[in-house]
């Protein structure tokens, strides 16, 4: 026993280097902290950037070939990696803009803002990776946790508040709803890790009829509400808006890209090693007999895109509406799931890559703009196209990109998923899909429809002026938006080599 | 390697719009020069593609025979154990179907370019978008990649939006997002076809799946997946899909509703581009992907497309009857003509598809040519209202003169281009269905209504007391660009032989193609 962790150890280097980040962040934190001035926060920001960095770094170097760790608590395989990747370079963008971002700067407790971002992506690298219920549990726990702190941080803004006791509610039902799941899948089978339950489901050891079919069912549904919640998926998703709402922008940006990557990191290797069998059929879910799980996902990833789409035609406030728009997309990635093949994965690992490019910029840009003129109401941005045409175009890129239209990289990722689920035969889905994407045009062009279209209800057409840093970070998403849109083929190679998850 | 002419001509406005993005924003007159150098470039280069092209090569589904091919591999994804190879071609090529739809487009862009001369307001966003555009236009027919094809008959979506929404009329705002949306959920449907049929099909040199359009039209390809049973219920969906994608874009009655707005709200040059270049673009897409690629489903909506031919005719001269507004009227005066073409494509046969290839030639100078007169006018009175004007004739002798050529090509008057290609419409489409094709010829009599009742409204009578010194006579630049599509519809009617020449060894195959699959309709379960 202790020889296995000793020797899974040196795997687990970029979390052992997490974990410090998040512990000297704090120390840092305690001695140069003072109230009162802001300024001392950063110094703690740039630890903790330092941290990520350095952890970045190892990650080449974490066991190329699927592993298992400590006993059978943990896996590190490309799939994994490719989540701490994303999530890593996530964590580094978020606490690059939160340096920049008033809200936060104004704040003389921003140092903490940065050591909990630490512990958050902590726990997101486990959700990566986690291969045993306990540990699949643990893991969301600490990333609910850490984030109910972060989603409230303006404390001076009341919305913020009621944002994170919202999220607190309700993250409290969905991880009991969940925990009573994982115990009745424990008690069905008597075994904590996920390789083994796989193993009895698919030899038949522990269902043995129907007295055992119902608990397994519902054990898999409650389960399931945990990993939507996580995900933000419909009908788990009414905390969604408000808390990407209220809380600080950055913290919105790191929920609606990092968390959600981890969330669907750890419910794809979930059912994909509990209840899939590739052997047998491909996109079967051989192990739940009798009852159609890629329809209960299918109609999940039709909610929630349908749903995040037809609420977001009617939000006026720019943040909200891309907290429905990030419901939509979780949608659009769902029907990945639903297919489970192997180019079902690759294309929700490319949707991701895309997905971090386009909707952070985007985010970023409501951040700038926010910081700049004080609102995020899509009234304020009339005529900005004009007064400000990096930021103006910048905006109406990532907004075009969400939609999917080529030649940018939105439509790929789009492209890929709908690929997938038309290879499967999910074509119905598909068509869902299309008419859907079709609609968020409506709400992504009212945004570029102010900005170009109309002129500022003040009659003010001065231009506004941005800090140079500022247009260098929306040039340098604007970048990659249009470079992969018209040359994806590493991407692609990318997201097809991390499909690899770890099997016994 | 050949001189990637087509490269050349499909990727230079992006090059034009680069320079003029660079170019600060008050330099206007280096702004219109780059955007008339480029479009003129690629007026020049068509006429160099023209002059090279061989018309005995038939295309349309032998790579052999297409011609000016570029085919490189553009995205080349290695297998994994777990997922095979993936390639995508940048492959560009033209035949005879395509070459006239190549010289349109520059020949349009071109005029157009002129046209935009009286924008005034951010004269270098809207030559940015303008160029844009064209690029996707030109891209759109020498395409033979439909993954390539696709990509560049969304990137036309973009620039679009903003040239209406930006320099369009009062209700910009609504025309623009009507455009964008409706087009938009159209080529959704044609994105779903698209990957449908990569996975169902095969390249046989490189035993991998494919974009690659011709390849998709041999059946001996098609093996794999959903579309791989002629005459199934997945290939039928798979065709109305299309037809829907490519109807809208025409636009085929019943889709047809965001062409008015689009048109009335759009600035002279942008409707020129709309009604010269990017409605053939759906009437193209028709020709170049539905019809060889579902020939059985082709035949099997044979009388469903032709019906559809004659609604739009009749449908589109009656509206275009009650109109009060100049542009409007010629907005649905499109609507009808358009109908013509696809009454010809549905009848199968080498006269009918030669007629509706040529009208959609036809059609796109004409309707040019009409819209930019419309603009002549609007530039000067501020107002389109057909009767708010009267005698017209004396005080714009010059314009009047164009206007009759332009009123009498649209009627289809003998000796002008439109006739020849309105009689071989007929005269195809006679032979696959007598009563529609009588029908439709109803369409004429109503064009001849409201063309000559337009020309009395405005032209004839007495001129109204406020426009006196407000109408003057076309000016220089107007006249270059109004006289070559007078000339070219004047000539191409008196002697069609050059233009029938390009398309007939094309379309003939493309016909026979299509006729030859006859295979029965058996519907499979899905």
């Amino acid at each position: 026993m202790i020889e296995n962790i000793f020797r899974s150890i040196p795997s687990f280097w970029p979390e052992i280097t997490m974990s410090l980040t998040f512990v000297v962040a704090m120390v840092v934190e305690l001695i140069t902290g003072r109230k009162g001035r802001t300024s001392t926060g950063m110094i703690t920001g740039a630890f903790v950037l330092a941290g990520f960095i350095i952890t970045m770094l190892q990650l080449p170097f974490q066991s190329p070939e699927p592993r298992m760790l400590f006993g059978t608590m943990y896996v590190v395989d490309p799939f994994a990696l490719f989540f701490k990747y994303l999530i890593l370079a996530t964590g580094i963008v978020i606490i690059v803009f939160s340096m920049q971002s008033r809200e936060l700067r104004d704040q003389d407790t921003v140092g903490e803002f940065f050591c909990f971002i630490a512990a958050m992506t902590f726990g997101m690298m486990l959700m990566t990776g986690a291969s045993n219920l306990l540990m699949i549990y643990l893991s969301i726990e600490l990333v609910s946790l850490t984030s109910y702190i972060l989603a409230g941080f303006s404390k001076t803004r009341h919305r913020s508040g009621e944002a994170a006791l919202k999220y607190v509610l309700f993250g409290a039902a969905a991880s009991g709803i969940m925990l009573y799941g994982i115990s009745l899948l424990y008690g069905l089978t008597g075994v904590l890790d996920i390789y083994t339950i796989q193993a009895g489901l698919a030899a038949g050891v522990f269902v043995h009829g129907a007295t055992e079919f119902w608990p397994l069912l519902i054990a898999v549904i409650m389960i399931l509400a945990g990993f939507g919640y996580k995900i933000s998926a419909v009908p788990f998703h009414f905390w969604t808006p408000d808390v990407y709402e209220g809380a600080p922008i950055t913290m919105t940006a790191f929920l609606a890209v990092a968390s959600k990557a981890a969330g669907f990191a750890i419910m794809i290797r979930f059912f994909y090693v509990t209840f899939y069998d590739s052997l047998i059929d491909v996109g079967k879910w051989v192990s739940l007999p009798h009852i159609e799980w890629n329809l209960l996902i299918a109609i999940l990833s039709v909610l929630t895109m349908t749903l995040g789409n037809l609420v977001a035609i009617w939000q006026d406030n720019l943040k909200r509406m891309l907290a429905y728009s990030s419901i939509a997309h979780a949608g659009y990635i769902l029907m990945g799931v639903v297919v489970m093949t192997d180019l079902g994965i690759a294309s929700i690992l490319m949707y991701f890559m895309i997905y971090f490019f386009m909707n952070l910029g985007a985010f970023f840009v409501v951040m700038a703009v926010a910081d700049r003129i004080g609102s995020e109401h899509i009234d304020d941005y009339r005529g900005l196209g004009k007064r400000a045409p990096v930021i103006g175009v910048g905006l109406s890129i990532f907004l075009v990109s969400l939609t999917g239209l080529p030649p940018l990289a939105g439509f790929i990722g789009k492209w890929m998923l709908f690929s997938a689920v038309i290879e499967a035969q999910y074509v119905w889905l598909a068509v869902i899909g299309v008419i859907n994407s079709a609609i968020s045009l409506y709400y992504y062009a009212r945004v570029f429809r102010n900005m170009y279209l109309r002129e500022p209800l003040d009659g003010d057409t001065s231009p506004i002026s941005f800090r140079p840093f500022v247009i260098v970070i929306t040039i340098l998403f604007i970048v990659p938006n249009i470079v992969f849109g018209l040359y994806f083929g590493p991407l692609i190679s990318f997201a097809q080599q991390s499909v690899r998850m770890f099997m016994p | 390697m050949q001189f990637p002419i087509l490269t050349l001509i499909t990727f230079l406005p992006v090059l034009g719009m680069i320079i003029v993005l660079l170019l600060p924003k008050d330099r206007i007159r280096a702004i219109q020069a780059t955007a008339v150098a480029v479009t003129g470039v690629q007026v020049v280069l068509a006429i160099l593609l023209w002059m090279a092209f061989d018309s005995a090569k038939t295309g349309i589904n032998e790579v052999a025979s297409m011609q000016f091919v570029e085919r490189l591999p553009w995205i080349v994804i290695p297998a994994t154990p777990w997922i095979g190879e993936i390639r995508i071609e940048y492959f560009l090529g033209i035949d005879g179907l395509s070459l006239p739809m190549v010289l349109l487009t520059a020949l349009i862009s071109f005029l157009a370019t002129f046209s935009s001369f009286s924008i005034k307001k951010s004269v270098k966003g809207y030559y940015a978008m303008f160029l844009l555009l064209v690029t996707g236009m030109m891209g759109v027919f020498v395409a033979l990649d439909m993954f390539l094809f696709y990509v560049f008959w969304e990137v036309m979506l973009l620039p679009m939006y903003f040239l209406i929404g930006i320099w369009g009329g009062p209700r910009r705002e609504y025309a623009a997002i009507k455009f964008f949306l409706y087009t938009l959920a159209g080529s959704v449907l044609l994105l779903l076809v698209m990957i449908g049929l990569y996975f169902s099909t095969i390249d046989p040199d490189s035993g991998l799946h494919t974009f690659s359009m011709i390849a998709m039209m041999d059946p001996a390809n098609v093996t794999h997946g959903i579309f791989a049973t002629i005459g199934s219920t997945a290939r039928m969906l798979a065709f109305v899909a299309l037809f829907i994608g490519f109807a809208i874009k025409v636009p085929i009655f019943p889709f047809h509703t965001w062409l008015p707005d689009a048109h009335v709200e759009a600035p002279t040059a942008i409707s020129v581009i709309l009604a010269g270049v990017l409605l053939k673009m759906g009437a193209y897409g028709l020709l170049r992907i539905s019809f060889p690629i579902f020939p059985e489903m082709t035949l099997y909506f044979q009388m469903p497309m032709m019906v559809l031919g004659f609604i739009n005719i009749v449908y589109g001269a009656l509206c275009a009857m009650a109109q009060t507004d100049f542009k409007k009227l010629i907005a649905y005066s499109s609507v009808s003509h358009m109908g013509y073409v696809l009454l010809g494509m549905a009848a199968l046969n080498v006269q009918g598809m030669t007629g509706a290839v040529f009208q959609m030639f036809n059609h796109g100078t004409i309707t040019a040519m009409l819209f930019l007169l419309v603009g002549v006018l609007y530039d000067r009175a501020h107002t389109r209202g057909l009767n708010e004007f009267g005698g017209v004739y004396n005080k714009m002798p010059v314009y009047s003169f164009l206007t009759v050529i332009a009123f009498f090509a649209a009627i289809g008057l003998p000796s002008m281009s439109g006739f020849i290609s309105e009689a071989f419409v007929f005269l195809g489409a006679f032979q696959t269905s007598k009563l529609w094709t009588i029908l439709s010829t109803l369409g004429i009599v109503l064009g001849a209504g409201y063309m000559l009742w337009t020309f009395q409204r405005v032209f004839m009578g007495t001129l109204p007391e406020k426009w006196e010194g407000v109408l003057t006579d076309v000016n220089g630049r107007e006249l270059f660009t109004l006289v070559p599509l007078a000339l070219i519809i004047i000539v191409l009617g008196v002697y069609p032989m050059p233009a029938l020449n390009w398309m007939t060894t094309s379309l003939g195959h493309l016909v026979e193609f299509v006729n030859s699959s006859a295979i029965p309709v058996v519907f499979s379960a899905f």
